[in-house]
């Protein structure tokens, strides 16, 4: 049976981690619930939500800075900001489809998680628009890093190290993110019928050019209707017409090649960043692989020659995803696919006993995993942060 | 001649020099060991001119698993270590202790690998940053970070401090375009943090490594972003008669929607020595000079420049200046690229490095001239406008200790107003030794606790750049915050 806190504020935060660690209690640590099946499942009697602890608590649009606590429902920030015409540039995945999960993606965890989407090519990760954290230690102890302002160097970079850990290393109160202005429109240019490789190159072609291209995704079809491949361009209204036509041009667009107008481009892009095509079973195995883009029609082959699937090249080809197959998830044959390609492997979506038996994250090289043990012990010393969340005994 | 304390040099590694200076011989290659004076007095100090020691050796390898043999060797024999690039560290970040050993990085130089197809470079870390872009130039590709001293300064240092430069307004810092670092720790040990790809799996020890001032291990190669570069870029120069009007203007185009590749500011003081130097044609009669550069074709340049240009009426520049030639904007960046040359032709100055919430521009400078006034000093001011980095030259002269000990408080003083205002203490150039003791000033005890506990475990002995970052006092022992055994 576990029990839920939602301490109000640091201070409560602060006593309810110091008096688990005393006892060596474990803690787990939510925001809205939505990414509950990301990483390995946590054992834990108590569970700390950061829910009551929400709210913006700066947003100064000329200096393109907005900070919130931890709590606060992305939908909420998202909202002020889409009143003053900006955004969060890194485009942030909504999970609730892909995991058929229900509530409100926070703030707080699009940085734990270090959640990003189709933009992370153009515009970074959500680590690359965090500016400043604050965040409660397995100490009990409330630390912050960053601040409010652009350029930072000084000390060491927390603010980076936090993002993307999960909730085992703090568990963070509050965030500050670097916004961006919201284009005037968007296009895209869709080519159809392309294999991987041919696509990855069109994609290739479109990164590689000067019209700064903000999405760049392809589309297989298991159906057997044509594959999608798609490219983004933002900004205003002339500017984005006349750098499509250009990019029609570099890319070369073998095949059927369409242009598509904002609102059609919006849907293309939404569905590419929550994997709308990839919504249906709750806990179907499946794989988020990180590769350099040209590796992956050789990662997709080497997978579908043991029954699983790419689904969707996204990031002109630098990460896919994968359908994993069988009772261990098809963890072999993807993690010797992105391996040989120099990259590495996420199971983000499966049943509880897989997360619990089959590595999650990626096994590190022994120099990198004994740095992350020591870094754990360093921010949580008796391991009561979602203990075991992205790796066995951290 | 310095004010900030530096550690007595540890006797005991002094005694053993000859040692250890045989050891190393034994492991790096013909003339990369430097022991005589004359020759390691070229190591004494970086940019940061006003502190100075002359190394107990220096090692220039020309492989990672040099670098490894070395720092296997120092840390056995419990010697410190100072890793560097070119030198350039404003903030003393390079500089060396009389009973430390200098690694530099001047021999690993090589380009490895470019990929186009994958918009990635792979470099040996001592290569220069101008060299990543001349490599990748020809196909009309870019390294996008661009400190002001990117023709001599290394991408290790770059990595070391997280370097911006002019143009990060629109393209980041180096955190933002390093994907992969081979890095030696001090054991001697090489580790691959990241790669090709884009993230890296667990923790994010690549974001921890850059900017922590060599201070958690040695990265002797880079895999960096390449970007395409825009089809072309032209800067414009707006004058105004207030820094209130300057600033005001800055936030206004920022909240319309452009995000400039760059809008660089410079007052009146700086404006006059920049263009006796460089000849850049800016206005001498203004008080705040804004140079907002944009980029794309030749027809979104004109209307992102005709909407700059009308959200400007509102505050009245008194000088609107289109570049109209590659030579015009040539010189327009020459002036602002080489304001700390110009600036040193006629004065030493201490060039500080503080970050300000940009709303906060005019209040500060205001505060940042009665501070300077105060200790009789004169300041000129270069500021990264859209980021909020604000650059106070404050002009002192060197051969004068009375003027150096005011010219650091004075510089004390602007950063305590950067972290009062909401800012911080420094946004590109580090920590180095200059800022070490102020670092309180920004965070609280346990802040720094927890950054020191971070260095406790890649350096447990803490001989990797040990005189930087953090006060002296206070310093965990290696045991600390690890549970009992």
């Amino acid at each position: 049976m576990t029990n839920t806190v939602s301490p109000a504020d640091e201070r409560e935060l602060e006593a309810i981690v110091a008096e688990a660690a005393a006892h060596g209690a474990a803690l787990a640590v939510e925001g809205g619930g939505t990414r509950r099946g990301l990483g390995r499942p946590v054992e834990a009697d108590t569970v700390v939500s950061t829910a009551a602890m929400s709210g913006i608590t700066l947003y100064e649009p000329a200096e393109l800075v907005m900070a919130a606590k931890a709590g606060t429902p992305l939908d909420e920030v998202e909202t002020a900001l889409a009143g003053n015409r900006q955004r969060l540039a890194f485009e942030p995945m909504d999970h609730r489809g892909m995991f058929g999960s229900k509530g409100h993606p926070t703030i707080g965890a699009v940085a734990a998680a270090n959640i990003s989407g189709p933009r992370r090519i153009e515009s970074g990760a959500a680590r690359d628009s965090l500016i400043g954290v604050r965040a409660v230690t397995g100490r009990g102890e409330t630390i912050k890093s960053g601040g409010r302002v652009m350029k930072n160097v000084a000390g060491y970079d927390l603010v980076k190290f936090l993002a993307g850990s999960f909730g085992t290393l703090a568990v963070i109160t509050e965030v500050t993110f670097k916004v961006a202005p919201m284009p005037e429109t968007e296009r895209s240019l869709i080519v159809s019928g392309l294999d991987a490789s041919a696509a990855v190159a069109v994609l290739s072609a479109g990164l590689g050019s000067p019209f700064s291209v903000s999405g760049a995704a392809h589309l297989p079809s298991p159906s057997g209707a044509p594959s999608l491949t798609a490219l983004r361009i933002e900004g205003f209204e002339d500017s984005v017409g006349a750098r499509m036509g250009k990019l029609r041009s570099v890319v070369g667009a073998p095949g059927d090649a369409d242009i598509c107008d904002e609102a059609a481009s919006k849907d293309l892009w939404a569905s590419v960043r929550d994997l709308t095509s990839l919504a249906g079973e709750s806990d179907a195995p499946l794989w988020r692989v990180s590769v350099k883009p040209g590796d992956s029609p050789a990662v997709a082959k080497m997978v579908g020659e043991r029954d699983n699937r790419a689904l969707l090249f996204d990031w002109g080809g630098g990460l896919v995803w994968i359908a994993g197959a069988g009772a261990d998830a098809g963890v072999m044959a993807v993690r010797a696919a992105a391996g040989a390609a120099g990259g590495h492997a996420t199971l983000v979506r499966a049943g509880r006993e897989v997360r619990a038996r089959v590595a999650v994250f990626e096994p590190l090289a022994p120099p990198a995993m004994t740095l992350t043990k020591q870094l754990k012990q360093a921010f949580d010393p008796g391991a009561i942060l979602n203990p075991g969340r992205m790796y066995m005994g951290i | 001649m310095s004010t900030i304390a530096l550690p007595e040099p540890d006797s005991a590694t002094l005694s053993r020099r000859d040692e250890i200076v045989a050891g190393l011989d034994a492991l790096v290659g013909p003339g990369a060991l430097i022991s005589s004076e004359d020759e390691r007095r070229v190591y004494e100090t970086d940019a940061l001119t006003a502190y100075r020691a002359v190394p107990l050796a220096v090692v220039l390898p020309s492989s990672t698993e040099e670098v490894s043999a070395v720092l296997a060797f120092l840390s056995d024999n419990n010697v410190k270590v100072v890793a560097r690039g070119a030198g350039t560290s404003l903030s003393g970040g390079a500089l060396p202790s009389a009973d430390c050993v200098v690694v530099g990085l001047a021999r690993m130089n090589r380009i490895l690998d470019i990929d186009y197809a994958n918009r990635i470079a792979t470099v040996e870390a001592g290569v220069t940053n101008i060299n990543i872009t001349n490599a990748v130039s020809g196909r009309g590709f870019f390294y996008a970070p661009d400190p002001s001293s990117q023709l001599a300064c290394t991408i290790a240092g770059n990595i070391a401090m997280n370097s911006g430069g002019a143009h990060c307004l629109k393209y980041g810092v180096t955190t933002n375009n390093v994907l992969g670092v081979r890095m030696v720790l001090i054991d001697g040990t090489i580790v691959e943090l990241g790669g090709g790809h884009l993230d890296s799996p667990g923790y994010d020890l690549l974001g921890l490594t850059v900017g922590s001032e060599g201070q958690l291990g040695i990265v002797t190669e880079a895999t960096v972003r390449i970007l395409r570069s825009a089809e072309g870029a032209r800067p414009m120069l707006m004058g105004f008669a207030s820094v209130e009007d300057a600033g005001a203007c800055v936030a206004a185009i920022i909240a319309s929607g452009i995000i400039p590749v760059a809008i660089e500011y410079m007052d009146r003081p700086a404006i006059k020595v920049c263009e006796a130097f460089a000849k850049a044609g800016y206005p001498l009669d203004v008080e705040a000079l804004l140079i907002v550069e944009v980029e794309g074709s030749q027809t979104e340049i004109a209307d992102l420049i005709a909407r700059i240009t009308r959200i400007a009426q509102a505050f009245s520049p008194t000088v609107t200046r289109v570049s109209k030639s590659e030579a015009e904007s040539a010189a327009i960046w020459k002036g602002r690229k080489s304001a700390f040359g110009a600036m040193g032709r006629i004065s030493d100055y201490m060039c500080m490095d503080g970050v300000i919430p940009t709303g906060r521009l005019p209040e500060v400078l205001r505060r940042v001239q009665e501070i300077c006034t105060g200790y009789g000093l004169s300041v000129a001011n270069i500021f990264h406008a859209g980021d909020g980095n604000l650059h106070p030259l404050i002009l002192y002269d060197m051969n004068d200790p009375v003027e150096l000990q005011k010219a650091e408080d004075a510089g004390a003083d602007i950063l305590r107003l950067c972290v009062e205002v909401g800012g911080c203490l420094t946004g590109e150039h580090g920590v180095g030794v200059e800022k070490r003791d102020l670092m309180p000033v920004q965070f609280t005890p346990r802040d720094l606790r927890q950054q020191m506990l971070v260095k406790n475990v890649f350096d447990p002995g803490w001989l990797l750049n040990p005189n930087k970052v953090f006060p002296l006092d206070g310093r965990p022992t290696p045991s600390d915050g690890r549970p009992p055994a």
